[in-house]
């Protein structure tokens, strides 16, 4: 039977407390702090990172498709998962598809995986999910949105969670939107928004999934849907006769905030990251109608929990100094920019050439020595041996920083920037920047891993390749 | 392999005064530069029978330097090899004197930096690029790639930073003192090791005293053949080494490299002591002119060439060898620390301060009797360098 086979999560290492909201704005100080994506960070690179994390252990030879759902993708006008895919390392015959225009684009996405592996058409299906939204300053959206993403595999071998049903609904409302050309979300007045909309179709939703699938609330161990906010929550829990404390999966309101696309699937992890082999779950989205499914969790969970998901990302992490700082890294406030040269638009033809050892880190390694050598060279730099390589990939290689330096001259939107010579697990050597780090904990010999990133955008084409970060966990 | 040894010598020099020369341009600037030349080889512009122009960004082409002087006809011909353009604009002007090509050349460095409207160099991303044409490449600037050979070289040699930028300091300290004495420094003013320790950071661990400046400048150098030199002038200053090291990378692929030494400095010593017959620099060399675009760099540079043993570079700085009373003066003029770096002026800059120590004209900077003077610039980062050292003596 098909089901989930694996999961990982990301949550961005920094976070911002609502009170450093609040204070620059006034107002109501909500509780809690969302998760904010490094200025390096969009919905395509923590997708990757979401994935990196669920393929823990799996051989990606037996991926046949990949699924990117978000409303955030880099792109209006060019595929994501292409991108993701890439940067994966995926087979080159692997169906990609992306999927937006709602926040339950990644449980459509799960939908069409198992409507494909069901008719045979892909034996295993990656569905990633992240979003990065925006909320207007001094809003409500802005308080509550965070950033992060999540990988589910989906498969028919070595099920951990059985989706034993599943139940749709679609619903036209002009609730919660945003026009190709806005950059911020829009929403209609509060209460409409939950009267007619979320508090109505979550319950008729799962009403009608129970009924389809003849269970009733207690059957369930954890209960699992979308929520704008910890009272919209609790308000359909209640009225679907669920008990909040025992079943109901917390919403990471004051830890990570809402994810959009991300959340519920987010939340399918932390759930199953608690779960034992016999729990049921109730797993419901929200947006433009509500997607159900009824999942049964396997004994095959114990081979799924050396994962970072969503309890390690976590733990790990920092806060972030001000709210000046997230206004700067969105760039949703002009600032003086540094006195230093423009950089320069980045050849596409060159990108393409790249693509293998840009996006998925493939360096080579000289068949006559032996030695691991990233870019990939057509010369060896040891022996000299001319076009003889095969394929390395430094991606998931751990390795050790030799050396660093805290450079205040380069242009950054978060200087100083670390630059650093970190040399791989198992050979080779890479110059490139540090991420997601405290200038003050960097040492010489501390052991960092490599993360996929965006380093920057210059006349329409985000530039993604690769950073190193302190290991994150 | 061949040599230049003893087979062309410079016969005049000249040099601008070095710094934010806001009203002068690249031209004005070659202009002035080679006037003094000319002047001082007791020739006229029309006796050049060819030229280079050593230049990194100010002109793309040889062009320029023809129109500048308004050199009529001759060949002409732009030399780039990052910083050390200039020196390699010479070493291209000897060559085709000991070739026969030619009896009297021009060389000439210049760069324009000033005009940018931003601090530091402009870009030179396109040196590294992981791929090229990609810009996938770490954030380069010159200050965080030197860095990071200030942080291993402290860790190898267990110094911690305080310890470890006390040494630069002193280095800084001593180059100024230098610059004081040089009325064509951009930099004329004493520091003291409080000034530079308490410096701000522009890239840890290096702070704003261990980076040199940014300016404008040029300087040009009159070649003619080695037993021609003595018609021109009395104390022509003759060419002994010319070599130049470029890495093939490895150092940013290989972990072998150490980050605590240049390898590509040490290199074009080593082939330059061969080639000018030297043993024993630390004892032979009166006096050199190092690329100190950064402390470290210095102090790395005096191990890479041989005047220390490695790791012991910082007791010959505590002792004060290296300053112009110590064993072997270096960076007499003020080095890149007060002149800055205008990239394609700085090896002729420095070729000039030389020329001038060895004819005995250095004025209050004047080193005593020395016989042989060293060059050495350092283009590009640690890990992936273009060097070139050049000897000269009496």
């Amino acid at each position: 039977m098909v089901g989930i086979t694996s999961y990982g999560a990301y949550i961005p290492f920094y976070r911002l407390s609502r009170a450093r909201i609040s204070e620059a704005w006034g107002g109501r100080a909500l509780p809690g702090e969302k998760a904010v994506a490094n200025y390096d960070e969009d919905s395509i690179t923590m997708a990757v990172a979401a994935a990196m994390d669920c393929l823990t252990g799996v051989d990606i030879q037996t991926i046949d498709s990949l699924y990117f759902a978000s409303t955030t993708s880099a792109y209006k006008e060019k595929q994501a998962s292409a991108t993701v895919a890439t940067a994966l390392d995926l087979r080159r015959e692997t169906f990609t598809a992306d999927f937006s225009g709602s926040l339950r684009a990644g449980t459509n996405a799960i939908r069409a995986a198992m409507d494909s592996i069901s008719s045979g058409s892909a034996r295993n299906v990656l569905i990633c999910a992240a979003d990065m939204r925006l909320g207007l300053p001094m809003g409500e959206k802005e308080l509550s949105f965070g950033d992060g993403a999540v990988a589910l595999l989906l498969g028919s071998e070595r099920v951990i969670a059985t989706i034993e049903g599943s139940y749709t609904i679609s619903d036209e409302i002009i609730d919660i939107w945003r026009l190709d050309k806005d950059t911020f979300v829009r929403s209609w007045e509060d209460r409409f928004i939950r009267e007619k909309g979320y508090a109505s179709i979550i319950p008729e939703a799962i009403t009608n999934a129970l009924e389809k699938y003849s269970l009733t609330a207690k059957e369930f161990s954890k209960v699992v849907f979308y929520a704008r906010d910890p009272r919209d929550l609790a308000t359909v829990a209640r009225e679907l006769g669920f008990d909040i404390k025992a079943q109901v999966q917390d919403l990471l309101y004051d830890t990570v905030g809402n994810t959009g696309t991300a959340l519920a699937p987010m939340l399918l992890v932390a759930a199953l990251e608690e779960a034992k082999a016999g729990d049921r779950i109730l797993f419901a989205s929200y947006g433009d109608g509500c997607d159900v499914y009824v999942l049964k969790v396997t004994p095959e969970i114990e081979n799924a929990r050396d994962r970072r998901g969503v309890k390690g990302h976590l733990a790990a992490k920092e806060m972030l100094a001000s709210y000046q700082k997230y206004m700067r890294w969105r760039e949703i406030i002009p600032v003086e920019p540094a006195a230093r040269p423009p950089l320069e638009q980045p050849s596409a033809v060159a990108l393409w050439r790249d693509r293998k050892g840009g996006l998925a880190l493939h360096g080579v390694k000289c068949k006559q020595c032996g030695t691991p050598q990233y870019p990939p060279q057509r010369v060896c730099m040891k022996c000299q041996a001319k076009d003889d390589f095969e394929d390395y990939s430094f991606a998931d290689r751990k390795g050790v920083l030799f050396t660093f330096s805290h450079d205040n001259l380069a242009a950054s939107i978060d200087p100083p920037t670390t630059v650093a010579v970190v040399d791989f697990e198992g050979g080779g050597r890479i110059v490139c920047d540090m991420t997601d780090r405290g200038p003050q904990q960097i040492k010489v010999g501390m052991s960092v891993e490599m993360t996929f990133r965006k380093i920057y955008e210059v006349g329409g084409i985000p530039n993604y390749w690769w950073k190193c970060r302190p290991v994150r966990c | 392999m061949g040599s230049i040894k003893d087979k062309v010598a410079i016969i005049g020099m000249g040099c601008t005064k070095f710094g934010e020369n806001w009203d002068k341009s690249a031209s004005d600037m070659i202009v002035e530069a080679a006037y003094e030349a000319y002047e001082d080889a007791g020739i006229e512009p029309n006796d050049i029978e060819a030229a280079w122009l050593g230049t990194w960004k100010t002109y793309e082409c040889g062009e320029p330097l023809a129109v500048a002087l308004k050199m009529p006809y001759k060949a002409v011909t732009r030399v780039e090899n990052l910083c050390a353009s200039g020196s390699d604009a010479l070493r291209n002007a000897c060559y085709a004197v000991a070739a026969g090509a030619y009896d009297v050349v021009l060389a000439v460095g210049v760069e324009k930096l000033k005009d940018s409207g931003w601090s530091g160099l402009p870009d030179f991303a396109y040196m590294v690029p992981h791929y090229p044409g990609t810009g996938r490449m770490e954030s380069l600037t010159a200050p965080g790639h030197f860095a990071m050979l200030a942080t291993r070289y402290f860790d190898k040699y267990g110094l911690s930073p305080e310890e470890g930028k006390k040494i630069l300091a002193k280095i800084a300290v001593k180059n100024h003192h230098n610059g004081v004495l040089n009325p064509k420094a951009h930099f004329q003013r004493e520091i003291t090791l409080d000034t530079a320790l308490k410096s701000p950071i522009v890239a840890w661990p290096l702070g704003l005293y261990d980076c040199c400046g940014v300016s404008d400048g040029a300087a040009v150098a009159i070649v003619t053949r080695a037993d021609m030199a003595k018609n021109f002038r009395h104390d022509p200053v003759y060419v002994k080494a010319l070599q130049i090291a470029t890495s093939p990378q490895e150092g940013l692929l290989d972990p072998e490299y150490d980050y605590a030494h240049v390898e590509e400095t040490y290199r074009a010593g080593v082939a330059a002591y061969k080639e000018a017959g030297i043993s024993n620099p630390r004892g032979e060399i009166s006096i050199a002119e190092v690329h100190d675009c950064f402390s470290i760099t210095e102090l790395v540079i005096y191990e890479d060439l041989q005047f220390s043993p490695r790791g012991q570079a910082k007791e010959d700085v505590e002792a004060g060898f290296f300053e112009l009373d110590g064993g072997l003066p270096v960076n007499t003029d003020g080095g890149l620390k007060c002149f800055g770096h205008p990239i394609g002026a700085s090896g002729l800059r420095m070729m000039y301060e030389v020329y001038k120590q060895l004819q005995g004209k250095a004025g209050a900077r004047q080193v005593k009797n020395p016989t042989l003077g060293l060059t050495h610039n350092l283009g590009g980062v640690p890990g992936l360098a273009t060097v070139s050292v050049l000897i000269v003596g009496l």
